[in-house]
């Protein structure tokens, strides 16, 4: 009796208002909540788009008012959309090279996140997005030499319009769904990375984004397009101070992996408990092409995310890791959509998820197998961990095969910490918080291991610093 | 020193340990030799404080200060230690990081600073050495895939950086081929302290002859039943357990399980 108590009492104190604070900032534009033509118009021209993207931008409008809102998945009916702040940016506050000319408010939040650090090392170049346009961005000589681009999307608009055009939304179309839609209309800044022919970039770009406005809506779109025989990895971050009202998050990701090309896509997703995170992200990958995903879904009130493969071209290969923590009133539903869409093409899935103080991980898993795609091999792994008697997991898979010869795994599992496995570590004089949060790091250790370093200690962090709080 | 007084204890309302009483000194090696089923795991899985036995007679005392009511983690850093008969896997978690926490916990209960990684490496890797492990095994995932004889070197290596008072070794022997039992034998003997007290728990001597025991002790059903020096060990691998049941007055056993216990006992 007084054990379970002591283990809801850790749950309790597992929080992250470590990362939930916010930073008060003056908002020089007064934009209006709410969603209209108007807004979309001015959004436009304030960025001083071509038409075709404003009139991409007014059909994606339409679209979005006549789309349904999904009848699966979490609770949507909390989400007010008059309630959103759709458009917003700091005043003054355009993109800079140099980390002096970024204000000291900003300053402090990216220092508390561990960006300029970041920079200090390894990163190929950072582009951080403080609201909706990008403070800071810069990017290492040398590739730019070779002909990479890494901009933020509105620059890159401007800047590389025909290659923009080519790509926008062409993996994912705005008539996918009402979200999409949404995004399509009212999407702004983002991060656009090209890298050319055979270029390989052996060290993570990286980004983070912060949503810092009351209800504000983020809606940053990333298009990244990795030609024959290049190479690459990005990593993004999200975090999100934590409001009393709504927040919504409708990002687009949308990646081309081309032949015999290789790209990496992380992200730690972190928003605050008061966003919905329903975010899109895709990638079609040519022949010989590899892309992996990997990411961790820790904040949000709702989340809807399931990356995308679209395994178009032969031998083409995906890998989907991820984690997903729910907490308290929080529903993580996450997972992975693989299409097979040619001959040997190959799949694996790697899902971890935790789910403590009445929170709910719900793994759902899309594996389409088409007809011709001869030789197809996937292999799917979820694996759930339940922190106590009042939270929950669930695993929602799908398969359509349409071909015979193919080689499908699926496993699936759902754990609690045992008791036996805590007597042990505390039998080594660790403190049953200790036990339970070494277990938890070892559990996500699969994914954790695959991200940088500065990621990875911010994922464990959450736990390790409440639980020395617990123990204090 | 340990004194076990009277101990009784209970598993979902049947009594498996009855007025047990045992004291382990310091600098001495005890062994407790019991068929299937006596109760000497119950026996080591109380000491340290399993929640599933329960306690329902006698004490337990550590140096004088009673240790039934402190929690596992807190008999773990006055020192009580238990090499497990089978210890648990836990993936992901790298034996070194596991050891570290473990071994700071100790520093912090007598108020000393922790370690930081690189110097406890450093007494990681030569304890590592006395032992005879590979440098390799501190990255490895606690138990996770390691072999019957790696697991025991693993929870030897744990004893020896631990450095417990007591250290009761829950049939440290099973599941060894003879040169794995030489190997965590000798480990034992190696680190072995004049200020410890240990007990091993076995269910045959052959790890006796490489330890040789100050004292034995026979637990049949639950007790104690006899105590003596090593030549009592010899003669319980020559004769069986028969003969001590027949001078206590317990009926002989159909098969080596204690399953069923005599009315009469």
């Amino acid at each position: 009796m007084s054990k379970q108590a002591q283990t809801l009492d850790y749950i309790e104190k597992l929080n992250k208002d470590v990362f939930d604070k916010g930073n008060a900032y003056e908002y020089a534009k007064g934009v209006k909540r709410g969603l209209s033509e108007a807004l979309v118009r001015q959004i436009s021209s304030d960025k001083g788009e071509p038409a075709w993207m404003l009139e991409h931008r007014l059909r994606s409008l339409a679209e979005f008012y006549a789309k349904p809102l999904p009848r699966w998945g979490i609770d949507l009916s909390g989400l007010d959309f008059d309630k959103i702040l759709y458009y917003a940016r700091p005043g003054e506050i355009k993109n800079r090279q140099d980390w002096n000319d970024v204000p000291e408010d900003i300053k402090r939040t990216f220092e508390r996140l561990g960006i300029p650090e970041a920079e200090k090392k390894v990163l190929a170049g950072v582009g951080a997005q403080y609201e909706s346009e990008v403070v800071y961005h810069s990017l290492k000589k040398q590739w730019q030499a070779q002909g990479v681009i890494f901009e933020d999307m509105d620059v890159a608009l401007r800047e590389h319009e025909d290659l923009v055009k080519q790509y926008f939304m062409k993996c994912v179309p705005y008539s996918d769904h009402k979200f999409a839609a949404l995004h399509g209309a009212v999407w702004s800044g983002g991060t656009f990375l090209y890298i050319p022919k055979g270029v390989k970039i052996t060290m993570p770009l990286q980004a983070y984004f912060r949503m810092n406005a009351p209800s504000m809506g983020q809606f940053e779109h990333t298009l990244m397009i990795v030609e024959e025989g290049a190479e690459g990895h990005y990593i993004e971050g999200c975090s999100a101070p934590k409001y009393g009202s709504q927040a919504l998050h409708a990002g687009c990701v949308e990646i081309f992996v081309k032949k015999g090309a290789r790209f990496r896509y992380s992200s730690v997703e972190n928003w605050s408990k008061d966003t919905y995170n329903l975010n899109t992200k895709r990638g079609i990958v040519d022949e010989d092409g590899i892309i992996e995903w990997v990411g961790g879904n820790m904040g949000s009130c709702g989340t809807m995310l399931y990356p995308c493969s679209i395994l178009r071209g032969r031998r083409a290969r995906a890998d989907h890791l991820g984690i997903a923590f729910a907490n308290a009133g929080q529903v993580q539903d996450t997972g992975a959509k693989i299409i097979h869409a040619a001959p040997d093409t190959t799949s694996t899935v790697l899902m971890k998820s935790i789910s403590k103080g009445g929170g709910v991980s719900v793994y759902r898993g899309l594996l389409k197998i088409l007809k011709g795609a001869k030789g197809a091999k996937s292999q799917v792994r979820c694996d759930a961990l339940i922190l106590d008697e009042i939270s929950r997991s669930n695993t929602i898979p799908d398969m359509q095969i349409a071909e015979n010869d193919v080689s499908i795994g699926h496993e699936a599992r759902v754990g609690k910490i045992g008791e036996q496995e805590l007597f042990y570590l505390m039998s080594r004089g660790l403190s049953e918080n200790e036990a339970i949060a070494m277990v938890v790091n070892g559990f996500i250790e699969p994914i954790i291991k695959e991200l940088p370093l500065e990621y990875a200690v911010e994922m464990n962090k959450l736990i390790e610093l409440e639980m020395e709080g617990a123990i204090g | 020193m340990l004194a076990i007084q009277n101990l009784s204890v209970a598993v979902d309302g049947k009594e498996i340990l009855k007025n047990l009483s045992l004291t382990i000194q310091p600098g001495k090696v005890h062994a407790v030799m019991g068929p299937n089923g006596s109760g000497k795991s119950t026996l080591s899985n109380t000491i340290m404080g399993h929640p599933y036995y329960e306690v329902v007679g006698g004490a337990v005392t550590l140096n004088g200060e009673n240790i039934l009511e402190l929690s596992v983690d807190q008999r773990a850093r006055k020192g009580i230690f238990l090499a497990f008969q089978y210890p648990k896997e836990i993936p992901g978690v790298p034996l070194s990081s596991f050891l570290r926490a473990a071994y700071n916990a100790r520093l912090k209960e007598r108020g000393t600073e922790a370690l930081n990684p690189i110097k406890f490496r450093k007494l990681l890797r030569e304890k590592m050495n006395a032992l005879s492990l590979d440098a390799s095994f501190m990255n490895r995932y606690v138990n996770d895939g390691f072999s019957g004889g790696e697991k025991k070197k693993a929870e030897i290596l744990q004893m020896s950086l631990l450095e417990p008072r007591i250290a009761i070794l829950d049939e440290t022997d099973s599941g060894l081929d003879v040169d794995a039992l030489r190997i965590v034998a000798e480990g034992i003997k190696k680190t072995q302290t004049p200020e410890r007290g240990t007990l091993i728990i076995t269910h045959y001597q052959r790890i006796l002859h490489y330890i040789t025991p100050d004292f034995v002790h026979v637990m049949i059903n639950g007790t104690i039943v006899k105590s003596g020096g090593k030549e009592l060990a010899e003669r319980l691998e020559r004769d069986g357990y028969d003969w001590i049941k027949k001078e206590c007055g317990i009926a002989p056993e159909n098969d080596n399980g204690l399953k069923t216990i005599p009315a009469a006992a």
